[in-house]
């Protein structure tokens, strides 16, 4: 959350029309402390708090975007944008195309996404909702690292961009909350972000870890676990290469396909329900434009078509692990023999 | 209804001019469509002209205006341009959106008009966005954000109301009360239709309840808004009783009888204006005739430049997606 937060300073002294709107960014902070410190940085007309209206805050960030602002909205967790959605689909992600391009909507999205038992309604990651409209720039960072360099170039960019945050890679609690992160457990790949200005380009792709025999595409926090599972397997002499597409809209469908013309198979990990889900795109991508290059079919290692359920046990039965991707890969190259 | 001669008589032709304006545009629109030559939907905002028309006479030409389905009378209250709205009505490549929003997402930022809006209610969001935009960027500019009955049942329009009001934002509300919504008769499902204005009691805000086929009421009243906006005191509800003389969009059902629809068009804001003006003596037969036929030539002929335009290219459909 440094990393978002160090984002957020440099571009709001980089350029006075960036200005931050949410629930709880004011006073509090944030609900996981992003913007923790702003406010009295930047004083409450650029770090405002807002009521409790997610369509509010979408349209009037739609109106101040074409009106001269770079708005940031806080969304406390993706799950909430559903109230708004109407304004993010219908308007934010149109408005341009509808007017001929006498319009830019550079506004940013932030929201929170992934499984910290919290149960089904602030839990889920949504990222194929806004992956299915036109007009989006969807992103999930995997890293500090990236997270700065993404926020940074979604701030610069003159569409609307959704930035999705896992909750475990934020590297602390939310308040109230159990210390449920990740971060401790992760290894080089968890990226520090440098102080200087640096920009992650949007729409480019980054393998996290190179290898020959199989490719697995992840996002968000199963960047982690397939490194964790190709490690596991690199004592069994299988050498997997991770993918990280970090911007999912509009994706880097060559960078997909080049990995996979190496290695001839590909397993999908990503924290979303199967149906219509970010591994159904890139399957479909495989079996349109990438077949030849298959020596086994695609697997995909995400949710079950279910809500996410609240007790420890059964959360886990259904968000992906590790053990899911290795068996998914087990069977990929099995099946390829 | 009182004397006009207490005005600017170059306010009150601004008045007629801009209500003929609308009245003319609308009527051939209505003939063109209901001939068959455009596609698509078209909700006409015949009878409503003076509630345009007073609210942007209160306004700067760079004050910015949200709009509806029915959007066709504020472009042109704002300042739209003939030939552009037609050619995109006729999704031409010199129309307002390069024939890509026909007329439901009609729009020109060029003259601060932010847009038609397909979604009901969605349009007061984006105003209260405008709003804090102005406020931040710190000029003196003021949204006007136009609405039905119908659309203050929507979320959005309470979200918005509280949202602009609790930061004093520079909006004015303006409901077009006409008492229908599409197929529905509003007073059906709103318990409290008649005087909507009430409502900004809820949020704090000064709330006006109007007759909104009076141009000079709603020129004042919204004036008065407008003033109090731009001053930074926050935003105002004005409720403008109205009526709609054709039916919900061009060719659609009437839910309306006979009876009530003939009432309807009883009430006409156009009418009555000129009646009042040859009344006081700010116009003579000659004058509004001689009027009405100049702005009919210029209707014209931006009906046939929008017919002679070329057609938007296939090519082009997925134009402006993304910005650059
Ligand atoms: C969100 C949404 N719901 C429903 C519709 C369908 N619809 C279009 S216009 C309309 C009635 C709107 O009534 P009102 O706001 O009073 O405006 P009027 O048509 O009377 O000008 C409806 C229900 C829509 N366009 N958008």
């Amino acid at each position: 959350m440094g990393a978002l937060r160090q984002a957020l300073i440099e571009e709001m002294d980089r350029d006075p029309a960036v200005v931050l709107l949410g629930q709880d960014i004011e006073v509090f902070g944030g609900a996981y402390r992003v913007t923790e410190g702003l406010a009295a940085r930047y004083g409450s007309r650029r770090v405002r708090d807002t009521p409790i209206s997610e369509a509010a805050m979408i349209g009037a960030a739609v109106g101040a975007a074409m009106t001269g602002l770079r708005p940031v909205v806080e969304i406390q967790f993706n799950d909430f944008i559903a109230c708004g959605m109407d304004q993010l689909c219908n308007q934010a992600a149109k408005i341009r195309f509808m007017m001929g391009g006498q319009v830019a909507v550079p506004m940013v999205l932030r929201a929170p996404c992934g499984a910290t038992g919290r149960a089904a309604q602030h839990s889920q990651s949504l990222e194929a909702w806004f992956m299915h409209t036109p007009g989006l720039k969807v992103l999930m960072p995997s890293s500090p690292y990236d997270a700065k360099g993404l926020l940074k170039s979604a701030i610069r960019d003159d569409n609307p961009v959704v930035v999705l945050e896992h909750k475990m890679l934020y590297g602390g609690a939310s308040p109230g909350g159990k210390a449920k992160t990740a971060v401790d457990s992760l290894g080089a790949a968890y990226r520090p972000a440098p102080d200087e200005d640096y920009l992650v380009p949007l729409g480019r792709a980054e393998i996290k870890r190179p290898g020959r025999d199989l490719t697995v595409v992840a996002t968000g926090l199963m960047v982690h676990k397939a490194l964790a599972a190709a490690a596991e397997l690199e004592k069994e002499g299988i050498s997997l290469e991770v993918l990280d597409p970090r911007t999912l809209a509009p994706l880097d469908r060559e960078a997909i396909l080049d990995s996979v013309a190496r290695t001839g198979r590909a397993v999908i990990a990503s924290e979303d329900v199967i149906t219509c889900g970010f591994g159904s795109e890139v399957a479909a991508l495989l079996a349109d434009r990438g077949l030849f290059h298959l020596l086994a079919p695609v697997r995909r290692v995400c949710v079950p078509d279910t809500p996410i359920p609240f007790a420890p046990a059964l959360e886990q039965e259904v968000i992906p692990q590790v053990q899911d991707i290795l068996r998914a890969v087990r069977e990929v190259l099995e099946a390829s023999a | 209804m009182e004397s006009l001669k207490a005005l600017d008589k170059g306010l009150v032709e601004r008045m007629h001019e801009g209500m003929l304006r609308i009245r003319l545009f609308e009527e051939t629109q209505s003939r063109l469509f209901k001939a068959g030559e455009q596609e698509g939907f078209t909700h006409l905002y015949l009878g409503e002209e003076a509630i345009a028309v007073g609210a942007c006479l209160a306004l700067n030409p760079d004050d910015f205006i949200t709009s509806t389905h029915r959007g066709h009378g504020h472009m042109i209250a704002k300042g739209g341009d003939f030939k552009k709205m037609f050619a995109e009505l006729y999704g031409r490549t010199p129309g307002a959106c390069l024939g890509r929003s026909g007329s439901l997402h009609i729009a020109d930022r060029g003259i601060g008009m932010l847009g038609a809006n397909g979604l009901v209610g969605d349009g007061n969001p984006i105003a209260v966005g405008a709003g804090y935009s102005i406020r931040l960027r710190g000029t003196k500019q003021v949204v006007a954000s136009f609405f039905g009955d119908g659309a203050s049942n929507q979320g959005t329009f309470h979200e918005s109301l509280n949202m602009a009001a609790s930061f004093d934002l520079p909006v004015v509300f303006v409901l077009e009360n006409n008492g229908m919504s599409c197929g529905t008769i509003t007073a059906s499902v709103c318990k409290v239709l008649q005087n909507l204005g009430d409502r900004a009691v809820a949020y704090g805000i000064p709330g006006e309840n109007i007759d909104g086929m009076d141009v000079v009421e709603v020129y004042r009243t919204v004036g008065k808004a407008v003033e109090r906006a731009r001053a930074g005191k926050g935003p105002t509800l004005v409720n403008c009783q109205t009526f709609r003389h054709h039916g919900h969009f061009e060719g659609d059902i009437d839910v309306r009888t006979p009876q009530q629809i003939k009432e309807a068009q009883s009430h006409d804001a156009v009418a009555d204006f000129e009646k009042r003006m040859l009344r006081d003596g700010l116009a003579t037969e000659k004058s509004i005739r001689e009027r009405r036929e100049r702005i009919q030539a210029l209707v014209d002929e931006a009906v046939d430049f929008a017919r002679g335009a070329p057609k938007a290219p296939a090519a082009d459909a997925m134009k402006f997606v993304y910005a650059e």
